[in-house]
């Protein structure tokens, strides 16, 4: 059952990618969300008929290099169920969806495929019981997203934003390849069990990393937290992540909010056991975490496009997750990540009934006044808002209480920093999203008249995966509080998140003062407060505040300038040093100091053999002495590599 | 099934006497023509099938040398006739043999003039490039490896395009260079051995300060054909110039033979010059992944971004060829395979191209995904590979090699992977700029999608670089025991600790356990583990 679960999405793949002429669109897109419900049924099957016991379905192997070896495996524990159930509930609710909302598109079976594609590399990822399957599933899952960021090719902007993202994913699996190659060199294994049983025994000791004695599991830790960095859009790595947005909605739903992205939180609590003895990189995850979160919001204050606003809130709650393992909340960390999942897809869904009900505009200045025509939509949003607003009772109010508490509780510098800034994002987010709440639906319209009059509520093939959803960003937050992070926590994880000895974080989280369970609500209500009397009571307020504030104002909208800061420091010099390398290095050093002198004679070689032959030695002689001069050198100076 | 006497004399001259056939068909332009190709698509194909008695035959368990031949030729000199392969030389057999075929039929329409040369000159190649790496006596190998430099240079000269005169004379100048210096080496190891019997050369012990100026000597020849920074500017020069199928034979064999050299010659035959020396070719190395690697940024024309790729990730061989451990040469092995096929099809994704519109100039395309679906997808599943995605065959050799040099060197293990970021860009730029996009202009919109007989030559590629991605152990369990046996066997001639000059962890190195004694006197008469597998036998022998 465990492998049928990864399987099937990879048989649909298969089939809706390669069979497409002979299927049409309608069999490939039910081939494909039939197997999904399949896999999503099963998967729930799995997580609650879980049994405590971790188990491993080897496959084959997939390689092996002397000691260096991994299979393909399908590991079942408590963190992978729970994942399983995250992937593939919001997979299957999005194939279905995509039915509804692709239904105007030429290529719906290579959509069905990514779709179905992406899933296989998700699931392979979450279930993987070595650093080796992981890395593929995180690169797999990487493709994916590529090829469905630019899955509208004819679009310069999509094709740009496509290469970004798997470039900036790049520069983050850089740092988790390197992080493995340490794990092999350190450990002689890249299977997890193995090393998180060495783990302990390497708390303190040090080894030779480039120049300096490191320590051995802060340079690991950190150096796969880069990795995670990449993939969840942490600060500096995040760029890529608002661009993604020219991609279909369905597929930020799934691989932009409620998966992919998670993927750098689920690794670090997978590696639980190696982070818990490394305290220094726990506090880096903290401020990465912390900073992000509160970054992130403030950028989504002043965006105006529905899914950019809707982005940056994953960006910023991604943060959240991050800074909850930091502190060693790794329960929390993964009860965010199980109701962000509901909620997020949950908003990205209607944002895309939105856009598509709006004859696929997607800038909030020119909506407004639609929520009669689209009561459906509008009501769920409201369910998606709350949840993320962290009001009482919905499922964001559980899980981001316990990340805000635990964050206090933790008594640390980086502690307390993530629990002030976590707050202050709190309050940002939930200003955002009424304000994306209000610019949508309330107030005059803006659109112009065709569109208003066109538009309409989605079909019911897209309103039920958003109930399904809404029901999860309902009730998910109350259902699994006492399992993820409450009385039953222990032993629900069980050996799958290692709690070190003397983090006590997460029962700590249950005693702090009243204040500062109370102060993320205060903050909530105050931001939604705040966000009515902006674009409700006093329209023109915004406007003056921007105007006031020009100088911030620009510097938020411009999204803090991490993208022109990169362009001026790597995009531009890296071309350029390419061309200066290809026409002066190749062109003017190498070739004219070696063989064009050569070649070029050797065009007439019948009446000027002779030359030839003397250039040849010439500059064979050159070449040589060259190369002595480089050897001896290195070899003098270079004895201490 | 694998008691057919001579195999590998007959796989190395079949594509002789099927020349030899052509040569012989005479009659009108188009007759000759038609037989021409259909002569040589029969002969190398046999060649092929023939080769898959290499395959299955080959004993999986022995890191020696395997069918092995062995008759007099000059006995007076001590030259013999003396054929072999092993785990390191079969997969480059079975390389060389698979593509010629694939290239016979790229050029099936591509080729229309002098139709029955090219055809000869490509068969004589498969001959030599077969020959390469089957000969065990310096003297067979010597002739074989140079004789691959006269028909490729014919290929580049009579078929190439508008500058071929000029590459077709860099190539060879610059492979000429390299090739003298070797038989200045090899003779001089003959005078010292008084044998060319590359087994024997293999035990046999030369003195340190020797080793230095025949490693310097081999390392010429070697580095130009790999090729390394800085002796790498003849090859996108070739590869812009030559037909597809040369490209193709090019990128994916004769590249090969430098690296095949160093695992034959240097590293065996001159164990602790290697040792000293490894540091030079790490600088190289380095060097050629990112500088070359930002130079493909720059292209403008579609075969030299590929080229310039080509070298980018055969710096990746030669880094994991001196990290001089398992997965560091197993690496570059696989890396090697795994770019000959994937370099050749993207060649022919060029061609495919090439041939519909005669230009590679890549602004010239745009958005071919539209109307040519097929040949998008083929595209991006080497586009991947080349990139080294997991589940590709370039993941497991790029990834190999990295782990590998990362346990020598972390500092070069660390400028090495920054080869997987700009891998990607200058990849996935050229993939945009060429397939992804509007369908603008009107002679593109014009192309057709992939012939059937441009399907029959990327789907077996295809499959071969989804199996070396995700169940590589039918290649490793054959290259596993005779990497095995060559790591043991220099670890004896230079001590088994790692590389002095290198720096080693403190923890003790946990990947090579220490299974040889180190044996420090008497190294002249040592025949180490010659004969029977590294006491470490290899996990992979599963099957």
């Amino acid at each position: 059952m465990d492998v049928a679960i990864v399987a099937l999405p990879l048989l649909g793949a298969l089939i809706a990618g390669l069979g497409n002429r002979r299927l049409g669109d309608r069999g490939a897109q039910w081939i494909t969300s039939g197997l999904m419900l399949v896999s999503f049924v099963l998967s729930w099957i799995v997580f609650l008929q879980y049994d405590g016991t971790p188990r491993t379905t080897e496959l084959f192997t997939w390689f092996a290099s002397g000691t260096f070896e991994a299979s393909w495996a399908v590991r079942v524990d408590q963190l992978s169920a729970v994942m399983l159930v995250v992937v593939t509930t919001v997979s299957s609710m999005v194939h279905v969806y995509s039915i509804g909302y692709m239904s105007h598109d030429d290529s719906k079976p290579r959509f069905m495929a990514y779709l179905s594609l992406f899933t296989f590399c998700m699931l392979m990822l979450v279930t993987a019981d070595n650093f080796m399957q992981m890395f593929f599933g995180w690169e797999g899952v990487g493709l994916c997203s590529y090829l469905l960021i630019g899955f509208w090719f004819h679009r310069p902007s999509a094709n740009a934003a496509a290469i970004k993202a798997f470039l900036v994913n790049r520069v983050g699996d850089f740092g988790f390849a390197l992080g493995i190659m340490g794990v092999f060199l350190l450990f002689g294994t890249v299977s997890f069990d193995a090393v998180f049983a060495a783990a302990p025994g390497k708390v303190g000791q040090t080894f030779h990393f480039l120049s300096w004695d490191a320590d051995i599991l802060t340079t690991l830790c950190l150096l796969l937290f880069v990795g995670a960095m990449g993939k969840s859009a942490q600060l500096g790595l995040h760029t890529w992540l608002p661009d993604a947005m020219e991609g279909p909605t369905p597929v930020s739903a799934l691989i932009h909010a409620a998966t992919m992205v998670t993927a750098g939180v689920f690794m670090v609590c997978r590696l639980s056991p190696m982070f818990e003895y490394a305290p220094d990189a726990k506090m880096v995850v903290a401020i990465v975490g912390a900073a992000t979160a509160f970054f992130a919001a403030t950028v989504g204050l002043v965006q105006n496009d529905i899914k950019r606003v809707i982005a940056y809130s994953t960006c910023s709650q991604l943060g959240y997750m991050f800074f909850a393992a930091g502190v060693g909340a790794y329960g929390a960390a993964m009860f965010h990540l199980f109701t962000h999942a509901f909620f997020k897809a949950l908003l990205f869904l209607c944002a895309g009934s939105v856009i598509h009900a709006m004859s696929d505009e997607q800038d909030m200045r020119r909506m407004g006044g639609i929520w009669k025509l689209i009561p459906w939509t509008y009501a769920l949003m409201w369910i998606g808002s709350l949840a993320l607003a962290g009001i009482p009772f919905f499922a964001g109010y559980y899980s981001k209480d316990i990340i805000l508490e635990s964050a206090f509780a933790a008594h640390t510098g980086a502690g307390t920093f993530a629990f002030w800034l976590g707050i202050g994002a709190a309050m940002m987010t939930a200003f955002y999203s009424w304000r994306l709440l209000l610019m949508t639906f309330h107030g005059q319209t803006r659109a112009d008249h065709e569109t208003y009059h066109h538009v309409h509520e989605s079909p019911w093939v897209m309103l039920v995966p958003l109930i399904v959803l809404a029901i999860g960003a309902v009730f998910a937050g109350y259902l699994f509080y006492g399992s993820f992070v409450g009385e039953e926590m222990e032993q629900f994880w069980g050996a799958s998140i290692l709690f070190a000895e003397g983090n006590e974080v997460t029962h700590h989280a249950h005693d702090v003062p009243t204040w500062v369970k109370l102060s993320p609500l205060v903050v909530g209500i105050a931001g939604i407060a705040i966000a009515y009397l902006f674009y409700m009571v006093k329209t023109d307020l915004p406007a003056r505040l921007a105007g006031a504030l020009g100088g911030l104002y620009r510097f938020l909208l411009n999204k803090w300038y991490f993208d022109e800061l990169y362009d001026a420091i790597f995009v531009e010099p890296a071309k350029k040093l390419g061309f200066g390398l290809w026409k002066g290095g190749d062109g003017a050093i190498i070739d004219r100091l070696g063989p064009d002198g050569i070649a070029s004679v050797s065009q007439d070689v019948a009446r000027q053999a002779t030359k030839l032959q003397s250039g040849y030695v010439y500059h064979y002689a050159f070449a040589m002495l060259i190369g002595v001069v480089i050897l001896v050198t290195w070899y003098m100076f270079g004895s201490g590599w | 099934m694998t008691n057919i006497p001579h195999l590998l004399t007959i796989i190395t001259f079949l594509p002789l006497v099927g020349a030899i056939f052509i040569a012989g068909i005479r009659g009108e332009e188009a007759h000759v023509a038609r037989n021409g190709r259909w002569v040589a698509l029969w002969t190398s194909g046999a060649v092929f099938l023939l080769s898959l008695l290499l395959w299955f035959g080959f004993d999986r368990s022995n890191p020696g040398f395997q069918f092995e031949e062995h008759a007099e030729w000059i006995p007076a000199l001590n030259i013999a006739y003396h054929m072999g392969v092993d785990g390191i030389s079969m997969p480059f057999v079975m390389l060389s043999t698979l593509l010629t075929p694939i290239c016979v039929l790229a050029s099936w329409e591509a080729i229309e003039t002098r139709v029955k040369e090219y055809m000869i000159a490509f068969l004589v190649l498969e001959t030599f490039m077969v020959g390469t790496f089957c000969a065990l006596d310096f003297v067979a190998f010597y002739v074989f490896f140079e004789g691959v430099l006269i028909p490729m240079f014919i290929i580049i000269g009579v078929w190439g395009g508008p500058r071929r005169v000029y590459s077709a004379f860099k190539f060879f100048l610059f492979t000429l260079l390299g090739s003298v210096l070797m038989l200045v080496a090899i003779l001089t190891m003959y005078d010292e051995a008084g044998t060319t019997d590359i087994p024997t050369l293999m035990t046999t012990q030369f003195d340190p300060q020797l080793q230095i100026w025949l490693w310097l000597a081999f390392f010429a020849s070697f580095a130009v054909k790999v090729p390394m920074w800085p002796v790498h500017t003849w090859l996108p020069d070739a590869h812009v110039e030559a037909p597809t199928a040369g490209s193709v034979i090019l990128a994916g064999v004769l590249l090969k033979m430098g690296g095949y050299g160093f695992l034959r010659f240097s590293i065996p035959m001159l164990p602790e010059a290697s040792t000293t020396l490894a540091p030079l070719v790490f600088g190289l190395s380095i060097v050629a992944v990112i500088y070359t690697s930002l130079v493909a940024l720059a292209q403008t024309d579609m075969k030299k971004l590929i080229a310039y790729s080509s070298v980018a990730h055969m710096g990746f061989v030669t880094a994991g060829t001196f990290a001089l451990n398992r997965q560091g040469i197993e690496g570059a092995m696989i890396q090697m395979l795994s770019h000959g096929i994937v370099s050749g099809a993207l060649f022919l994704c060029v061609g495919v191209v090439y041939d519909r519109l005669h230009s590679r100039e890549i602004a010239r395309y745009g958005g071919l995904v539209n109307n040519m679906p097929r040949y998008a997808f083929a595209f991006m599943i080497f586009t991947m590979a080349s990139v080294g995605l997991p589940g590709t065959s370039g993941f497991i050799g790029e990834f190999l090699v990295m782990v590998g040099v990362f346990q020598s060197s972390t500092w070069v293990g660390l400028f090495i992977t920054t080869g997987i970021i700009l891998g990607a860009a200058y990849m996935l730029w050229l993939y945009r700029r060429v397939v992804f996009g509007k369908l603008e202009k009107d002679d593109v919109k014009a192309m057709l999608d992939l012939s059937p007989r441009e399907v029959a030559i990327f789907v077996p590629l295809i499959l071969i670089v989804l199996w070396m991605g995700i169940y590589p152990s039918s290649f490793t369990s054959i290259t596993g025991p005779t990497i095995e046996r060559l790591i043991t066997n220099y670890e004896v001639a230079v001590g088994p600790a790692v590389p002095g000059s290198l720096i080693a962890p403190a923890e003790a190195s946990p990947t090579e356990p220490a299974t040889t004694e180190p044996v420090t006197t008497e190294p002249v008469t040592t025949e180490p583990a010659i004969t029977e597998p590294a006491p470490a036998a290899p996990a992979e022998e599963q099957q």
